[in-house]
This record gives structure tokens, C-alpha cells and sequence, in this order.
């Protein structure tokens, strides 16, 4: 014990001392890279709301656009916002059972190889560039039948569909295969087995993945521009028009020469930017849930 | 209420003596079953006859394909990729490793206990009752729910708690759930794959207990890391074991089947006996 040689290691040391100034450098440089990335978003949030919020009101919402108005004409984004709701909640509502059933069948029924080979094609479906899907339906429905908002919903769908399926197929993986046993133990059916007992055990991760997949799809305005942007005069509800959207209106209005539509845009920019903000949130708050409620289960 | 010892030597002399085989009546008769998990052997060749309203214990070393062997006896292996199978396995005369028989039918009468506690994350009375509904065995639901629970010897510790949460169970309860869960559609025969590894002596002593009250109504496969708990509970044990071939292959064999007491006290295969006297594994 005592033949150590304790006072080497108090020694000054020329490398140590390099040693630590790198250590501290590279540290500061990761907590700068970091922050930089956190500063971005707030950044963002406060240049929008600082130029948006004063533009925010209740006409924002109740009034629609008024094409060449003359100045002083009230007008909102009312067409927009109601143009967003009816495409993203046709599109949710197409991508969402679509993407489920596929996530379904390649977690619990495909043989391995089908599994690898749809979960890759889910992967490019995710990279294609959105313009290329707007381009796409385009072709397919609006030449021929004009634009719509159910056109642009399915632009939309298809957009969303990778993502429903990519993040329910992993919520499915975390569903503990003792519970199937369990099920298909008692000679309970396959089908059966995976309707009432590892499908309610996903709920929370398909709804994070859902909303996660809205917030994304909501602000989306490359399809949108070759599939719905024949803007009408007054709200609209009906998905066989053309619709107006809040990302499209924002892209427009930023064109104009009035100071009024910039302002209109800012606003706009900030509710979408608050419904991104809140969906991603909600979708957190739901993951975190839901996988506490595996845990439990799991063990 | 008898310490645990105490119940222990009463189990084991509880066990009648058996009848000759050939007057037992058979209700798997399994012959040249080989099995294997993509291109990996698991078990080799095996054939063996198990017999009703009897305890049957499967033992031996890690690795020797006693799970693969018994997850062949209700076709649960078919949900493993790359399994694959050859062999007969007779059960009460049919062959239910044919590819043409329903492994969701053969799975109705032969019910299953896994080596964790699963029970389905509902309460207490739906973890028994939803099998129940399923299978369509609705009447008088609440009564069979009663008599499954007691059977398991559940019934007194939850009968005022049915609402709560099956998770919420210690790990014994919770086993003992799930062999209610078992029995209460009725099966014929009920695997039992390492049902007390997870548990506690004193759970797994209610356990046994239980395959001793049960087993006039039922016939037990179970399989068992525990030597003890074979000597306690089966008629009849079989060892099973490792061979290897060349190039490091190794697979799972049936060494040697018989009586409980023979396995135990007069084995014929040297592997039998070192094993048993715990010289390996």
C-alpha cells in the first residue's frame, strides 16, 4: 500500500492539462451547437408572433379573403382555415385506417421478407419530395377533373400514409409477444387475438403518430399549390372545390404588395406555427403515456 | 396451516402408485419428431407417449428443446419464423402436426401456462371471462368465472377485488390467474411450460398443489428446471438432453422416459443419472 507512488499523480503534466482544455472546448462546442439548435426554434416562434400577433383576431378567423379588394374591405382567412380543417381531416381520415391495416399486416401477418421489403418502400414513400406527389395527383385527378380539395386531401393521404404506418408498426413491435401467446393459448383466432388485445395496447403510439404526422401534413404547400389553390369568393366547406389553405394563402399573401396581406401572412404563419407547436406537444405527452402503460404490461 | 416442508413430503406421498402403462390410456402419442429453427436442430427424433390424467414432467439442461418439444404439443411453434417440424403427434388418434388441422382448434383443447406470468392487461374477472366470450361459452359466465378462480385456488384472495387489474396481482396471483384463465375454457390438457421459474417456494408450492387437485380432471405437461419439483409432481418424467455432432451441431434428444420414481431412483442411462444426482447440469 504505502510503496505507491501517490505523488505522480499530482505531478503537473503538460498532456493532462491539454488534455482538459480540449475536454472543456469540445464540451462548450456541444452545448453551443445545441443551444444554437434550441435558439433557432425560439427564434422563429418570437419573429413570428412579433409581427403576427397584432394581426391575430376574430375577423382573422371569420371573415374570408376578398379577391382585389379595395383597401379598407374587413377581410380574414376564414376560407383558408376552413379549406385546411376539411383537407387535412379527409386526408387523416384516408391515411389513417390505410396506414394502420398496412402497419397491421406487416408487424403481425407478413412473413419477414414482406416485412423488410414494405418497411423500405414506407421509407422512400417518405423521401418523396412532396411537389413529385402534388405533381403525381395532378396527373391522376386534376387533369381531367379540375382541382379539388379532395385532391389535394389524397396528395395529402398519400404524404401521410408512410408515417401513420412507419410509427404504428413500431408501437406494435413494443406490444410483448407474451401477451399474443396468452391470447392464441386459449385458441383464440389470430385475427381476434390482434383486434382486441394488441390493438388496444397501441392506441396512445397510433394517436402520437397521427398527430404527429397532422402537424407535419398541415403546413405542407407543394401539392397544395397544383392541386387546390383556385381560391373562390367566400367560405367554403365542400371538398369537391377547389379550397383554400392556410400554408397556400400564407404563400400568397406574402406576394402581394399590401402591407395589410403581409401582416395577414405573419398572423397566419403564427396559428399555423401554435397548431404545429401544440399537435407536437399533445403527440409527446401521449407517447410518453402510452409507453408507461406498455411497461406495465410488458415486464 | 403445514410449513412448506411439511406440505411438500404430503404432496409426494399423495402420488398413487402407477397402473402398467398398457393399461394407461393415451392421449398423445408423439413419434419421430424432429424439429428444427431455420437451419438450427432443436430436438431430434423424439417419440414418446403421454398419458391421461397423469402429470408428466419434461426435465433436463438448458438447450435441450423442452420447450421446443411441448410448444409442438399445441402447434405454438407455427408462430415462430422458420420453424419446421417432421414427425407424428397423435393426439387421441390424430395427427395434429398435419398441415391440413386448425392449430387455433388444437390449441381450444390444449390450453397452455407460459414461464412468465401473462396475464391480459383487464381486470381480475375479464382476464378469465374474455377467453370465455370468445370461445362462446357465455352462459352462466359469472359461475364459471367463480369456479375457474377457485380452482386455481384464486377465488378467496380476489373475490372482492374482480374489477381490479390482473397486472396488479403479485406474480404468483398472477400465475395462478392464468391457469384459471386456462381451465375455465375447458381444455383437455394443459401445457405448462416452466410455470413456478418466476415465482416464489411458497407460490410455487400452491401451484403444484393445484396440478395434484386438478389432474383428475385434466392432464398436466409440464416442463422444469427443477429436479425437486419434477420428484414432487409427476407420475411420469422424461429427461431430456444434449448431443452434438460434428462442426459444433447440437441438438435435443429424448434420453430416456418413465416413471417418476424410476427416473429417480433407479434410471437406466448413465445421462439420466448424472443428471439427476446433479453431477451435470
Amino acid at each position: 500500500m504505502s510503496s505507491v507512488d501517490l505523488s505522480a499523480l499530482q505531478r503537473p503534466n503538460d498532456r493532462l492539462r491539454r488534455r482538459r482544455v480540449v475536454n472543456r472546448s469540445m464540451e462548450l462546442l456541444a452545448w453551443l451547437t445545441a443551444a444554437i439548435a434550441v435558439a433557432f426554434l425560439g427564434v422563429i416562434v418570437w419573429s413570428v408572433a412579433r409581427r403576427g400577433a397584432g394581426a391575430v383576431d376574430l375577423d382573422l378567423f371569420t371573415k374570408p379573403q376578398v379577391p382585389y379588394a379595395p383597401a379598407g374591405v374587413e377581410q380574414g382567412l376564414a376560407n383558408a382555415f376552413a379549406g385546411s380543417l376539411v383537407i387535412v381531416g379527409i386526408a387523416a381520415a384516408m391515411a389513417l385506417p390505410f396506414g394502420i391495416l398496412v402497419a397491421i399486416y406487416v408487424n403481425e401477418f407478413a412473413p419477414r421478407a414482406i416485412r423488410s421489403g414494405v418497411s423500405l418502400v414506407l421509407d422512400v414513400l417518405n423521401g418523396i419530395p412532396a411537389i413529385v406527389v402534388g405533381f403525381f395527383v395532378y396527373g391522376l385527378i386534376v387533369v381531367g377533373h379540375g382541382q379539388s380539395g379532395l385532391a389535394a386531401s389524397f396528395a395529402l393521404a398519400v404524404l401521410m400514409l408512410p408515417l401513420v404506418a412507419r410509427s404504428t408498426i413500431e408501437v406494435l413491435a413494443l406490444v410483448p409477444a407474451s401477451l399474443r401467446e396468452a391470447s392464441l393459448g386459449l385458441g383464440v383466432p389470430r385475427w381476434r387475438t390482434t383486434l382486441a388485445i394488441v390493438l388496444p395496447q397501441t392506441v396512445g403510439g397510433i394517436v402520437t403518430g397521427t398527430t404527429l404526422a397532422v402537424a407535419r401534413i398541415a403546413g405542407e404547400t407543394a401539392p397544395l399549390l397544383v392541386t387546390s389553390s383556385l381560391v373562390t369568393n367566400g367560405t367554403s366547406w365542400n371538398p369537391l372545390h377547389a379550397l383554400q389553405t392556410v400554408p397556400v394563402a400564407i404563400f400568397e399573401l406574402t406576394e402581394s404588395y399590401e402591407p395589410a396581406d403581409h401582416a395577414r401572412a405573419w398572423a397566419a404563419a403564427l396559428v399555423l406555427l401554435l397548431f404545429v407547436l401544440f399537435t407536437s406537444f399533445a403527440a409527446r405527452w401521449a407517447a410518453t403515456r402510452s409507453r408507461r402503460k406498455l411497461a406495465r404490461t410488458g415486464r | 396451516m403445514p410449513s412448506t416442508i411439511e406440505a411438500a413430503v404430503r404432496v409426494q406421498t399423495k402420488r398413487q402408485p402407477l397402473p402398467p402403462r398398457e393399461r394407461l390410456e393415451q392421449i398423445f402419442d408423439v413419434r419421430g419428431l424432429t424439429a428444427t429453427y431455420g437451419s438450427k436442430p432443436a430436438l431430434k427424433d423424439v417419440s414418446m407417449e403421454v398419458y391421461k390424467n397423469l402429470v408428466t414432467a419434461i426435465i433436463g439442461p438448458s438447450g435441450c428443446g423442452k420447450s421446443t418439444y411441448i410448444r409442438c404439443l399445441n402447434r405454438m411453434n407455427d408462430l415462430v419464423p422458420g420453424f419446421r417440424q417432421e414427425g407424428t403427434i397423435r393426439y387421441h388418434g390424430q395427427d395434429i402436426a398435419a398441415k391440413d388441422v386448425d392449430p387455433v382448434a388444437v390449441r381450444r383443447t390444449i390450453g397452455m401456462v407460459f414461464q412468465r406470468p401473462n396475464p391480459f392487461p383487464k381486470s381480475i374477472y375479464d382476464n378469465v371471462a374474455w377467453g370465455l366470450k370468445v370461445l362462446g361459452m357465455k352462459d352462466d359466465l359469472d359461475d364459471r368465472v367463480e369456479r375457474a378462480l377457485t380452482q386455481a385456488a384464486l377465488w378467496d384472495e380476489v373475490k372482492d377485488r374482480l374489477k381490479a387489474s390482473g397486472l396488479s396481482l403479485s406474480g404468483g396471483q398472477q400465475q395462478r390467474l392464468c391457469i384459471a384463465r386456462a381451465i375455465a375454457v375447458q381444455p383437455d390438457v394443459i401445457l405448462m411450460d416452466e410455470p413456478a421459474s418466476a415465482l416464489d417456494p411458497i407460490a410455487t408450492q400452491a401451484i403444484e398443489q393445484l396440478m395434484h387437485e386438478l389432474k383428475s380432471e385434466y392432464s398436466f405437461v409440464i416442463v422444469t428446471h427443477n429436479m425437486q419439483q419434477a420428484a414432487r409432481v409427476a407420475d411420469m418424467t422424461a429427461f431430456f438432453s444434449i448431443s452434438r455432432g460434428g462442426e459444433g451441431e447440437r441438438w435435443g434428444e429424448l434420453i430416456e422416459y418413465d416413471s417418476t420414481e424410476r427416473i429417480f431412483t433407479a434410471p437406466s442411462d448413465q445421462r439420466t443419472e448424472d443428471y439427476v444426482t446433479g453431477r451435470f447440469g
